[in-house]
């Protein structure tokens, strides 16, 4: 692995929880590495599978999806869908030649600023440990 | 689509342009496809900001507009406001390069994901629809949840504009906290004085439905159309029949500790908790009861005259519609038993502040003598520690805000009471920021003569009759050991279990202090996140009796607000089927969580007044026919591509 490697990260933010922790983590002025662009969404079930895997084709070395936590979803169970849709993402992915690691998942709530500053750290720290994306040379 | 699109940077003082090189953002962005203008100023939102963008739209014939600056939780109905002028409001879309980009990063990087933000939000508004709200009818009633003073403030002024308010108790009586305090900071003002009075009048207004001894068992719908679950707990007495002559609780043979008098009271089976309770009646309380199925016992029953007692009561579940919802419902004090410092709250004589305002007050356990409860003797030396749980990295974080206060008129009372008797406060700082506060806090200080202390107590321990309680003076640096007959800790104030529970049917957020989480901590302090759903009092933050009672006035204003239109409009970024193509599987209406997702000869369809708009369809549509308006595959897949 390269020292100088800086991985690309897309990160699907639900409108309610995670947006408004990131939002939050801002308020709070914590910092964390650069490397996670936010795409905002109403809800994490929103991320259709083929986003994950359009990013990864389009050359992501990550995919990050935050939504609200168990139970606290704006819309019920959306999130919970995204559990199970991210389960078996991590199957296809494994499959595919990408380790699984490179697709995280985690329940954000409006008021965990630091809980994201965080896992956006520690998210980077892996990617950056597996280096590029296998499929960014494909390209 | 949008052909001429628009960018203004904020530079919002230093907060961005002292990061981000906010002129190399507005070049870069010039190159993008379709973005025909781009420039930088020091506030997009003030007065001349908002003009600035006017004058461009008009100037440069832009038909779209990026504001990349704040969050959008910030600013952007402000700046679709300013766009409604000129174009639809959906062709404006902030980039949010402060709160998620120069608050959090550094210098070069942060100008480069800067740009990243920005191309994003270019990619996303192009394909953006004109769209128009859809409008919703509204029920002109709101649901107030808990009936503390806060509760009580907000239901009484919603009901006196004219509108019908829904009332939900947990406990037999409504009154909450504030009808166990004794008096009240800083004027000392009798508590059940002031209160009652209100109590009554909310029991007695025409416009109040009172669920007293109820519990909230489910909400759902959306701002203007909630329906709510209450389940009516049976009391086992007829309200309207009972007297409240007390015959029932004499000769009730059962003894259970007094949860109103913090447990130092006993109180019997069936019970009311305390004289002026509202709604006045006895409750049979079902668990302390010696049996109702088969009956056990039923001297209560033998016993009223009036006939009011009925062992065959039901739980009752009713349904409401409502328009709002305002959460009240209150505080707890920390658990002293996670207090191993102060003997895990086993010693007897180591009470709580609301057990201290119970023994002071006049209708409490001890008839308003202070005692020290293990011997029952009038406590010559007392200890007050204030922080008990509060500004603690072990315990809570946060400062509780009343126990200053409320400790310095502890121990005035108690110096009125004993006045040969020592009284010590134990304090990190003095925090007495309300009206009159800070006079009173002298007054306790000097004319009372109670000695404060800067400084923790670290541990206290029992030695025969005394209890030993040692600290540090931190203004002199030397140990303090003081013998005491009775310690009163000023507890953490922490959010209700309960709360919780109602936060998850809510949707709301919260903190760790177990607080609700508000939609802008210093512009929404009373809004949730979530529209049509308010907060009064200590159920958001610790706080004292004025700001419980003008943040519950505060909710109800929005309330009120809200009611004054006849409709609401609701976001129009709902699910569109291309119906042409959908096959007609079901995956949608299997995952939609409004049942929004409909049959219509074969194929689905979308209810938009009942769609919130999440796009769980759009992502488990499997032949993809599924869009979600303004958050189309194409806009996100175009996004996608431009930040990597």
């Amino acid at each position: 692995m390269k020292e100088d490697f800086e991985p690309k990260i897309v990160a699907f933010l639900c409108n309610w929880c995670a947006y408004a922790g990131a939002d939050m983590a801002g308020t709070s002025r914590l910092k964390y590495p650069a490397n996670v662009v936010p795409i905002k969404v109403m809800c994490s079930g929103r991320v259709d599978p083929e986003f994950i895997l359009n990013a990864f084709e389009k050359g992501a070395d990550g995919v990050f999806i935050g939504g609200c936590h168990p139970g606290d979803c704006h819309y019920v169970n959306g999130n919970l869908r995204t559990r199970r849709r991210v389960k078996m993402m991590k199957k296809l992915l494994e499959q595919m030649g990408v380790n699984p690691k490179r697709l995280r998942l985690e329940w954000i709530s409006a008021t965990e600023g630091a809980k994201f500053a965080r896992v956006i750290k520690e998210f980077v720290e892996e990617i950056k440990e597996l280096g590029p994306s296998p499929w960014r040379e494909r390209r | 689509m949008a052909r001429r699109i628009g960018v203004f940077v904020c530079h919002c003082g230093v907060n961005i342009a002292g990061v981000v090189d906010v002129e190399r953002v507005a070049e870069e962005i010039k190159k993008h496809p379709n973005v025909v203008f781009a420039t930088t100023y020091q506030y997009m939102c003030s007065d001349p900001g908002q003009n600035l963008i006017r004058q461009k739209i008009e100037e440069e014939n832009l038909d779209a507009v990026v504001i990349a600056a704040c969050s959008p939780a910030m600013h952007e109905e402000t700046f679709r406001n300013v766009c409604k002028d000129y174009f639809n409001p959906y062709r404006c879309e902030m980039a949010n390069i402060r709160e998620q980009c120069s608050w959090v990063h550094d210098g070069k990087e942060a100008t480069e994901k800067a740009i990243k933000i920005v191309k994003a939000t270019v990619e996303k508004l192009k394909e953006n629809e004109d769209l128009l709200p859809i409008l919703v009818p509204v029920e002109k009633r709101c649901l107030v949840i808990g009936g503390g003073i806060a509760g009580i403030q907000a239901a009484l002024d919603i009901a006196d504009a004219g509108y019908e308010v829904i009332l939900v108790e947990k406990e037999p009586s409504i009154g909450g906290r504030m009808a166990q305090l004794s008096e009240t900071f800083p004027t000392l003002d009798c508590s059940q004085c002031i209160l009652t009075p209100k109590m009554v009048a909310l029991s007695r207004h025409p416009k109040v439905k009172l669920y007293a001894y109820s519990e909230i068992l489910d909400i759902s719908g959306y701002v203007g159309n909630f329906t709510v679950k209450i389940l009516k707990k049976p009391r086992y007495v007829d309200e309207d029949k009972c007297t409240v002559c007390g015959d029932c609780e004499k000769v009730c043979p059962v003894i259970v500790p007094n949860e109103f008098e913090m447990g130092r009271k006993p109180r019997k089976a069936i019970y009311i908790p305390f004289p002026q309770a509202v709604p006045s009646t006895y409750t049979l309380d079902r668990e302390a009861c010696l049996g109702l199925a088969p009956l056990t016992c039923a001297q209560c029953k033998d016993a009223c005259e009036a006939g009011a007692i009925d062992y065959d009561m039901q739980p009752k579940i009713v349904e409401e519609k409502v328009g709002a919802i305002i959460v009240a419902t209150g505080y707890n004090l920390y658990d002293k038993n996670k207090l191993v410092e102060y003997g895990y709250g086993e010693d007897d004589d180591i009470i709580t502040s609301l057990e201290f305002e119970r023994m002071l007050s006049a209708s409490g356990p001890t008839q308003g003598k202070i005692i020290k409860p293990s011997t029952g003797e009038v406590p010559k030396k007392i200890v007050f520690i204030q922080c008990a749980g509060s500004r603690d990295r072990q315990h809570m974080p946060y400062c509780s805000s009343i126990c200053c206060m409320y400790t310095a008129k502890h121990a005035l009372l108690y110096k009125h009471h004993v006045p040969d008797g020592e009284a010590y406060v134990f304090y990190i700082d003095i925090r007495a920021t309300g009206k009159g506060y800070e006079e009173f806090i002298a007054r306790v200080m000097e004319e009372e003569r109670i000695n404060y202390i800067r400084g923790k107590v670290a541990k206290i321990y029992r030695e025969g009759n005394k209890l030993i309680v040692c600290g540090v003076d931190t203004l002199t640096g030397r140990r303090i050991e003081i013998k005491a007959d009775l310690v009163v800790l000023a507890m953490a104030i922490v959010g209700k279990e309960e709360t919780k529970e109602i936060a998850k049917l809510l949707k709301v957020a919260i903190d760790e202090g177990g607080f609700l989480k508000e939609s802008h901590p210093k512009l929404k302090p009373v809004e949730a996140l979530s529209r049509g759903i308010y907060f009064a009092g200590c159920c958001q933050s610790p706080k004292d009796i004025p700001s419980a009672v003008a943040q519950a006035s505060a909710a109800a204003s929005k309330v009120l607000a809200l009611f004054a239109k006849d409709r609401l409009e609701k976001d129009p970024l709902v699910a569109v089927i291309d119906e042409e193509h959908c096959s007609g599987c079901g995956v949608c209406i299997s995952v939609c969580p409004y049942g929004a997702m409909t049959w219509q000869n074969g194929k689905a369809k979308c209810i938009e007044a009942l769609c919130e708009g999440c796009g769980t369809c759009a992502a488990a549509c499997p032949s993809n026919n599924i869009e979600m308006r303004n958050f189309k595959d194409e806009q996100i897949e175009k996004m996608v591509e431009v930040v990597i």
